[in-house]
């Protein structure tokens, strides 16, 4: 009795906010996961704490693409009726948990692009967008200061934190470079002063990035390719069973609320 | 979790302007900047501050159970420091 998925009309942007509201409730989602499960109980706080600033976010943005829209969808049927194929968001954050090095490696690859993301989007012409921005940045500085500080500390501690670090990020290296990437859709809202170019932000990126991972004692891959796809619902396997959890009640029980 | 390598820390908010720190709780953390990040984490996720101490629970000096009797009972038959033995004139209103 599963419901079906929802129609999009993804213009410009519809798009730009799908995208980032996918980020958001993914990486959450991931986040969440490690509810009840962390290595401590300050650490599961604080993981829940970030997956809820990522839920917030991903909320307003969906409801602004609804409003964009202008349609019969909402935050709830974007989040909850889309199947992976419409999912938009970067392949790095639907990477799985795996131990705590990689959830943060990929907790600090992104935090340090988003904190820079949305201190430019701060000066977007578009008024919510920089309202959203404006809340978001606070959020993810936090998330990149926390993410830094592991960082530091499983890359110079012990020989296994270190080791485990160190894998994780040879593994997500190859993640990184979808943040960065323009296609012509966003590409109009760019030269429109609606969106940021991420290309820009990236020597400040690649900057802070390097610093921290230098002091964590940890080394960047030398290889510059990199995975894209998620952007236009390529997505790796991990997605689908993500959203299969995320979304079975909704499709069990289409509009269920309690 | 009481390891050595994550001790204990006491921490303390001061909820406004004005206000003195406030003992609420404690948290085990390796260091003290994860042990301030904790605390944020853990103690203000309700808006409930606006700075944060945390003290490593080693380096506190505590008074000793034992000698309850010696430390705190003389004090409770001194009911007349307790300043409750004075007339408040009316005109001084609400004290």
């Amino acid at each position: 009795m599963a419901v079906a998925s929802i129609q999009v009309s993804e213009t410009p942007l519809v798009l730009y906010a799908l995208r980032r509201a996918d980020d958001a409730l993914i990486l959450g989602h991931r986040l969440s996961e490690w509810c009840g499960h962390a290595p401590m109980l300050e650490e599961d706080m604080a993981l829940a704490n970030m997956g809820l600033d990522l839920l917030g976010q991903a909320r307003e943005l969906y409801s602004y693409a609804a409003k964009v829209e202008g349609k019969d969808n909402d935050e709830d049927k974007f989040a909850y009726l889309r199947d992976v194929r419409q999912y938009r968001n970067l392949l790095l954050l639907e990477q799985p948990n795996g131990d705590f090095a990689r959830t943060m490696v990929r907790q600090f690859f992104y935090a340090s692009f988003a904190d820079l993301y949305w201190r430019a989007m701060m000066m977007s012409d578009d008024a919510t967008l920089a309202a959203i921005a404006a809340k978001s940045e606070k959020e993810s500085a936090y998330h990149l200061r926390h993410s830094s500080e592991w960082m530091i500390r499983l890359g110079d501690g012990t020989e296994e934190s270190h080791a485990r670090a160190q894998a994780a990020i040879d593994d997500l290296w190859a993640y990184t470079g979808e943040m960065f990437y323009v296609d012509d859709r966003e590409r109009a809202l760019i030269n429109g002063g609606i969106a940021v170019d991420p290309a820009t932000l990236h020597p400040q990126w690649l900057k802070t990035v390097s610093a921290i991972v230098a002091e964590a004692t940890l080394a960047l891959p030398k290889s510059d390719w990199m995975q894209q796809g998620g952007r236009s619902g390529r997505h790796s396997e991990h997605l689908g069973h993500l959203l299969s959890e995320l979304q079975s009640m909704q499709r069990t029980f289409p509009g269920v609320t309690w | 979790m009481a390891t050595p390598n994550t001790p204990l820390w006491e921490v303390f908010i001061r909820s406004r302007n004005g206000l003195a720190h406030k003992h609420v709780g404690s948290l085990h953390a390796s260091d003290a900047t994860l042990a301030l990040q904790a605390a944020r984490d853990i103690y203000t996720r309700r808006g409930e501050g606006l700075s944060i101490w945390v003290v490593p629970s080693g380096t506190i000096t505590a008074s000793d159970p034992s000698e309850k009797g010696m430390m705190f009972e003389p004090a409770e038959s001194k009911i007349y420091r307790h300043p409750t033995f004075y007339d408040v004139p009316e005109e001084v209103g609400h004290m």
